[in-house]
């Protein structure tokens, strides 16, 4: 488990922030870079900049050409990706020890010299549509756009992170690059870097590499507030298909509120402690109310913690034979149970154990190690990481119920429905 | 690279492979056995799968939802698996529940009950499962390639998860009978992590090593399966769907095949270094075609498929085909170039450090090397026998395996079936 201790935390003159632990376990090195830019810092029309940008990091400076980045990281036995989420955007590259320069070079180079390149920004505008075309075959996943689109009201977390079709053919390649002057400055990332590592030396290097880099613009506040939901929403999609699908949402405090502890046990208690590692769910009260019953193949809840308030979600497919109804009477009398009847302390004893074993599993990769610190700094605090196990022990059966009192209520609630036609 | 261990062989046969890892505080175990979808009567395909989604459901000593509630509660994982060739055991926990995650795999193995509540609850399972599986064109364009490459005649053209109908028809009794091909004799387990590898044999001997079932191994002898001789089209209508998924390719080597390394190699060049290879580049890259196009060489106990897939959008499967087939010829008639080999080389053979980074790592590469009879060694010996392969030697395999007049292509999608 990471101590705290060992965690060395700085910031250089521009802003950039450095969170560096070595571990000597393996011969390996994990190298993150975090920006505080997601899909919640899109403004509407351009929805999915975010996410084409993370692309267009990967198309070219003068110093690393299209698509060197990858061939680099390769043929140093190393291995890459980036991603976007509502909140953030990183990157990473996981290399043997004695290569961390190589992504060194290529993070300090692209947070300031992105080519972003017209005729690339061309060509990856179809690629990115053809992902997005991927996503939308998938009924459940075509479940959650409607869903989230009709839960937000005005937040733009109601929109999925890869934006809408409408806007990646408008986004032009002067959106892109302001996008990201606006927002890959030093002052607006997070450096992660763990593994087998001599920290002075990387140290020295960081400052060599990334401390000549200018600070740039600080980015605008998301000031925006998604107005309190007065009502039940209900949205159905009506498409041909052989599966129906489930999902609810309902609003919950942002990330740093002291209930996200015990939502995340009580998604627990419903479907397993998750954190990273093999499943734990079919002991849990979800699977055995609604798969137990035949009603379901699988049934979830899902709770991530964000900046701003968020949502947990409960999801299901319907097993052939039987209905949304069915399933929806059968959840609702699960969460019903939560706020009358406390959870016992073996159900809370179990997900402990649970958590703390799944830590363990997550922690054994450098990757996961650095993944971990860097998630809860973009979310508020990477320390919060040694408290964990500690807050989540915490949580009384009494918290729980409070919780989904407060939050597991119906007009807080959007349910969709994916109804197949024509099986 | 230290990839010491301890081999030992229990009473009944098994291989036990021990390997210690203290700086976690997990374990893993990975167990290989007879049995597997190969096996399954044409008219029951599915069977072994079935089979095997039931051996955690309900032993001699315990229900489901008690076995369960004793893994969860320690935070474990303990699932029952089948392949084409093998069926597969597979754990993970905290090294101080390494007995009781012992003990209920070994109810698994030698004591499942087969209840038929449980069987009628895995059959709605598959069922749904299977027709989900009508709404993903990644999984139909998988499905119709593997049964134009090798005809539902050979196993390996079958579905594995099987049919609406085959998994209908599937009765107690079928499972009971697929259960004798489960047998030690020469099974492989592997154990990784927090332990002590003495104790790790005791233990498995004292349990594992005393399973003598009363019946015999089955033959695992697959025939080898027909060339193609001409090329096979398959179109899979999949209407009111955005994007479409085509797969494209020819009978590959078996791992054991004195080439796989050519092909291996050749294969990380044509469909994998960066973002999927030569494929990848002119696809994705240069054409702005796709999200994903690579390659995909699964080189197993038997002549599994060497393919090449991707999603595009329906208005630009035949451009896509018409890329993908000029890279093939390509790859068959010109050598790779020395800075690709290069590339490919410096890849495969330096990435090894993260492949071991992890219990799951590492317990993978030893079944990889018990599995093939890599040899003790094989580590040690690996990055040679990588940087030994020459361009002429990728041709010669591209040119034996891959074709670009005769192939399987399947492609699934909103467009019209021919």
């Amino acid at each position: 488990m990471p101590d705290q201790n060992a965690v060395i935390d700085y910031k250089l003159e521009n802003g950039l922030r450095v969170l560096l632990k070595p571990v000597h376990t393996a011969p390996v090195v994990s190298n993150w870079i975090w920006y505080r830019v997601g899909a919640r810092n899109e403004q509407a029309g351009k929805t999915g900049i975010s996410h084409w940008v993370e692309h267009m990091m990967f198309k070219g400076t003068p110093t690393f050409p299209k698509g060197r980045i990858m061939l680099e990281v390769n043929r140093n036995g190393g291995v890459l990706n980036g991603f976007t989420s509502q909140d953030y955007t990183a990157y990473f590259e996981t290399l043997p020890a004695d290569r961390l320069d190589l992504g060194l070079r290529i993070e300090s180079d692209r947070m300031a010299n992105a080519l972003i390149d017209p005729d690339e920004v061309t060509s990856e505008r179809t690629v990115i549509i053809s992902e997005r075309e991927g996503h939308e075959n998938n009924p459940a996943w075509a479940l959650h756009e409607e869903v989230k689109a009709t839960a937000f009201h005005v937040h733009p977390y109601g929109t999925m992170v890869i934006g809408w079709k409408d806007d990646l053919h408008q986004i032009t390649r002067d959106d892109l690059y302001h996008h990201y002057k606006m927002y890959y400055g030093p002052h607006n990332a997070v450096l992660v870097i763990i593994g087998d590592i001599e920290v002075d030396r990387v140290r020295e290097r960081i400052d060599e590499l990334f401390g000549p880099i200018p600070a740039g613009p600080t980015p605008p506040p998301v000031s925006i507030r998604e107005p309190a939901q007065q009502s039940e929403r209900r949205v159905v999609i009506r498409r041909p298909g052989k599966t129906a699908y489930f999902q609810a949402v309902y609003h919950v405090c942002d990330g740093t509120h002291s209930d996200a502890f015990t939502l995340l046990m009580l998604e627990a208690i419903l479907s397993g402690a998750g954190f990273g590692g093999p499943a734990t769910h079919r002991s849990a009260r979800l699977y055995r109310a609604l798969v137990e019953t035949d009603i379901a193949v699988d049934a979830s809840a899902g709770y991530h913690p964000s900046i701003d308030p968020g949502t947990i979600s409960f999801d299901g497919t319907i097993r052939h034979g039987h209905t949304l109804v069915e399933f929806e009477a059968a959840l609702e009398t699960e969460i019903e149970r939560l706020k009358v009847e406390p959870v016992s302390a073996a159900e809370l004893a179990k997900v402990l154990k649970q958590t703390r074993a799944q830590l363990a599993y997550t922690m054994e990769r450098v990757s996961n190690q650095a993944r971990w610190l860097g998630w809860l700094e973009m979310l508020g605090d990477w320390r919060q990481f040694d408290a964990l196990e500690n807050k989540l022990a915490a949580v009384t059966a009494e918290d729980i119920q409070q919780v989904a009192r407060r939050y597991l209520h119906t007009s807080n609630r959007t349910v969709g429905w994916f109804e197949p036609t024509g099986s | 690279m230290d990839l010491t261990f301890q081999s030992y062989t229990l009473s009944n046969g098994i291989k036990l492979i021990v390997k210690e890892n203290h700086y976690t505080q997990s374990v893993v175990i990975r167990g290989r056995l007879s049995g597997g979808a190969n096996l399954d009567p044409p008219e029951k395909t599915g069977l072994a799968a079935f089979t095997t989604s039931l051996m955690g459901r309900g032993t001699a000593r315990h229900t489901f939802a008690e076995i369960n509630e004793i893994v969860e509660s320690v935070g474990a994982m303990l699932r029952f698996n089948c392949g084409r060739h093998l069926t597969t055991v597979s754990s993970k926990s905290l090294s101080e529940d390494f007995d009781l995650l012992v003990g209920l795999m070994l109810d698994g193995l030698t004591g499942p009950t087969f209840p038929p509540e449980e069987i009628e609850r895995v059959r709605g399972q598959l069922i749904t499962g299977l027709r989900e599986l009508q709404e993903s064109t990644r999984g139909l364009a998988q499905l119709y390639f593997r049964e134009s490459l090798y005809g539902l005649d050979h196993p390996y053209g079958r579905p594995f998860s099987g049919t609406l109908e085959s998994v209908e028809g599937i009765t107690q009794a079928d499972l009971f009978d697929f259960y004798q091909n489960i047998h030690p004799h020469e099974g492989i387990f592997v154990v990784v992590g927090d332990v002590v590898s003495d104790i790790v044999y005791q233990t498995l001997e004292a349990t594992l090593g005393q399973w003598q079932p009363d019946y015999s191994p089955p033959d695992p002898t697959v025939p080898s399966p027909p060339a193609l001789t001409k090329r096979v089209r398959h179109v899979k209508s999949v209407p009111h769907k955005s994007q479409s998924d085509l797969m494209l390719g020819n009978i590959g080597p078996k791992r054991t095949d004195d080439d796989f390394y050519a092909a291996y190699v050749g294969d990380t060049i044509l469909g994998q270094l960066g973002l999927g290879g030569r494929i990848g580049q002119i696809v994705r890259d240069q054409n702005g075609l796709a999200y994903y196009a690579r390659t995909s060489l699964m080189g197993g106990m038997g002549p599994e498929p060497w393919s090449i897939y991707a999603g595009v959008n329906p208005n630009n499967v035949d451009r896509a085909i018409d890329l993908i087939l000029a890279e093939v010829r390509r790859f068959r008639t010109e050598p790779v170039s020395d800075q690709e080999l290069a590339d490919a080389k410096a890849y495969l053979t330096g990435s090894l450090p993260l492949q071991l980074e992890t219990n799951e790592g590492v317990a993978n590469t030893l079944l990889q090397i018990h599995i093939y009879q890599l040899g003790d060694d094989f580590i040690a010996r690996y990055p040679a026998l990588i940087n030994a392969i020459t361009p002429a030697e990728i041709q010669a395999a591209a040119h034996k395996y891959l074709s670009d007049d005769i192939y399987a292509l399947s492609i699934a999608g909103p467009m019209t079936e021919s």
